[in-house]
């Protein structure tokens, strides 16, 4: 198997599947890879109503015909697959992939994307499954006719908490903060529906129960008042964090684990990229991904062409037996 | 129908075959769903790492999956798509409910498939 590439994309989402489709249609050899499932956080979208050109479609749906583009103009794209070791300090990338081998590129894009952020108490994981659940749409019809609560205060929240009114009785929305961060239309929607109540200023205690989720208990943030809400649900919409945690010390990174670009979407290190939710940025959506990953590959493809252009650096070998040379006269 | 790459398991009849003739068994049932989609993937990505062990999936809304891994009492209390069940000679050794990542489902197979003792239930 070959093991040189042309620029190797780290994380094969809505970023770095672009990106794969633009350096492989401008013949970079171009190597995908993704330790998850080849779409990232667009599979995790039932429906998609806000990608230009597309009337309306399931996350699963752009993503395959994503990937036949991007495998169409020959790149190749490898899900499932652990990265091992990664060094981009070199002008030779290395990139160590589980039961694949050793690859190099002289141009690496991390488009790692995001996961989503978890409140981090320990009874969190324990009723994952068992009550908790990151996915109204997979999961409400769990809770027909059951008291449930929604964590979060942005759009995310909001709208689930909406939809989840289909199947429960009654839908209690928690939120850190006196406000909301959602669009004021998201809020309004919600607060027009008579099944949803809030809970502001609270803090998450514990989930608790015995085989399942029987309550929520909550702390004022103000007045330390401590209350324990019935609940068999719990859907957790409190937005998504970098996935950069491996990245540390290998590219440079932001207080929140971003990763700094400049509007060529170069980082710190020369020949490493960076496109999508990973990045620097404000808004984070399937658009703005597919923006990056066009960005970071044009700028690959450049980077790459240049550094064909230039002569080689000679070895330290050649330059030592260069710098020996006498002076001719 | 479940559009993956895993073999389904359709009826009750090939359940119980597949239970009496193998002794490793993994099914994940569920929908087509943004948290089944990723564990179809994880068991289609580990199948030649443990060619002992039988990976199927199932249809959730099917009439196996209500009369087979939905009434199982290790999957009572789940309620989070995709229920994947782990057999040992047809025997229930570990379950779990919502999405898993390839490590968990790793950890699992290593604790319960391998050695010749079935591992605790998990
Ligand atoms: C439930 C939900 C609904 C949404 N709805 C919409 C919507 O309707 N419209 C819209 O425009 N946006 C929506 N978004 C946001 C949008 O999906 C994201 O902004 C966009 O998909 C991000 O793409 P990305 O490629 O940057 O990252 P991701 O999609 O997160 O992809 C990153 C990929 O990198 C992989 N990866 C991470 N670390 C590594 C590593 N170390 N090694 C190898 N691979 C790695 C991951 O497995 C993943 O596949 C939604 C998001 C969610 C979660």
């Amino acid at each position: 198997m070959d093991a040189r590439y042309d620029v190797i994309v780290i994380g094969a989402g809505a970023a770095g599947l672009t990106a794969g489709i633009y350096l492989a249609r401008a013949r970079m050899k171009t190597l995908v890879v993704d330790h998850g499932t080849i779409g990232g956080q667009m599979i995790l979208t039932y429906s998609v109503a806000n990608y230009p050109g597309v009337a309306e479609a399931s996350g699963a749906e752009i993503v395959a015909t994503m990937r036949r583009q991007a495998e169409g103009f020959g790149a190749r794209v490898l899900g499932q697959a652990d990265i091992l070791r990664m060094d981009l300090s070199g002008p030779d990338k290395v990139v160590e992939v589980e039961d694949e081998g050793t690859f190099t590129a002289p141009a690496v894009i991390l488009a790692t994307g995001g996961v989503p952020r978890k409140l981090g108490i320990p009874s969190e994981d324990a009723f994952q499954g068992r009550g908790i659940s990151y996915c109204a749409t997979c999961d409400g019809d769990f809770f027909m006719d059951q008291d449930i609560v929604v964590i979060g205060g942005g759009n995310s929240a909001m709208e689930e908490a909406v939809s989840l009114t289909k199947y429960a009785r009654t839908v209690t929305i928690i939120h850190e903060f006196d406000h909301f961060q959602a669009q004021p239309w998201a809020v309004e929607e919600a607060r027009k529906n008579p099944k949803i109540r809030f809970l502001m200023e609270q803090d998450i205690r514990e989930f608790a129960g015995d085989e399942h989720l029987e309550k929520v208990v909550v702390v004022h943030k103000r007045t330390g008042e401590v209350t324990a809400i019935p609940a068999t649900g719990a859907f957790l919409f409190i937005g998504y964090v970098p996935n950069t945690a491996h990245l540390k010390g290998i590219v440079h990174l932001n207080e929140r684990g971003e990763i700094p670009t400049d509007d060529l979407n170069r980082t710190n290190i020369p020949g490493v990229f960076a496109a999508g939710d990973a990045r620097v940025k404000r808004y984070r959506q399937i658009t703005t991904a597919v923006a990056d990953g066009t960005i970071a590959a044009l700028s690959a493809v450049d980077y790459v062409n240049e550094r064909a252009r230039q002569p080689a650096m000679p070895s330290r070998r050649q330059r030592f037996l260069k710098e020996r040379r006498p002076v001719q006269a | 129908m479940l559009q993956t790459n895993l073999y389904h398991v359709e009826t009750v009849e090939q359940f119980q075959e597949l239970l009496q003739n193998n002794e490793k068994v993994a099914i994940v049932c569920g929908r087509m769903g943004p948290m089944c989609i990723p564990v179809y993937g994880v068991m289609e990505s580990l199948a030649s790492r443990y060619p002992d062990v039988q990976f199927r999936d199932m249809e959730f809304d099917s009439p196996v999956g209500r009369e087979t891994i939905r009434a199982l009492p290790e999957t009572r209390n789940f309620n989070g798509l995709p229920f994947t069940v782990y057999f040992r000679n047809g025997r229930v050794v570990a379950a779990t409910s919502s999405i898993q990542t390839k490590q968990q489902v790793k950890e699992i197979l290593d604790r319960t498939m391998c050695g010749t003792t079935a591992g605790a239930q998990g």
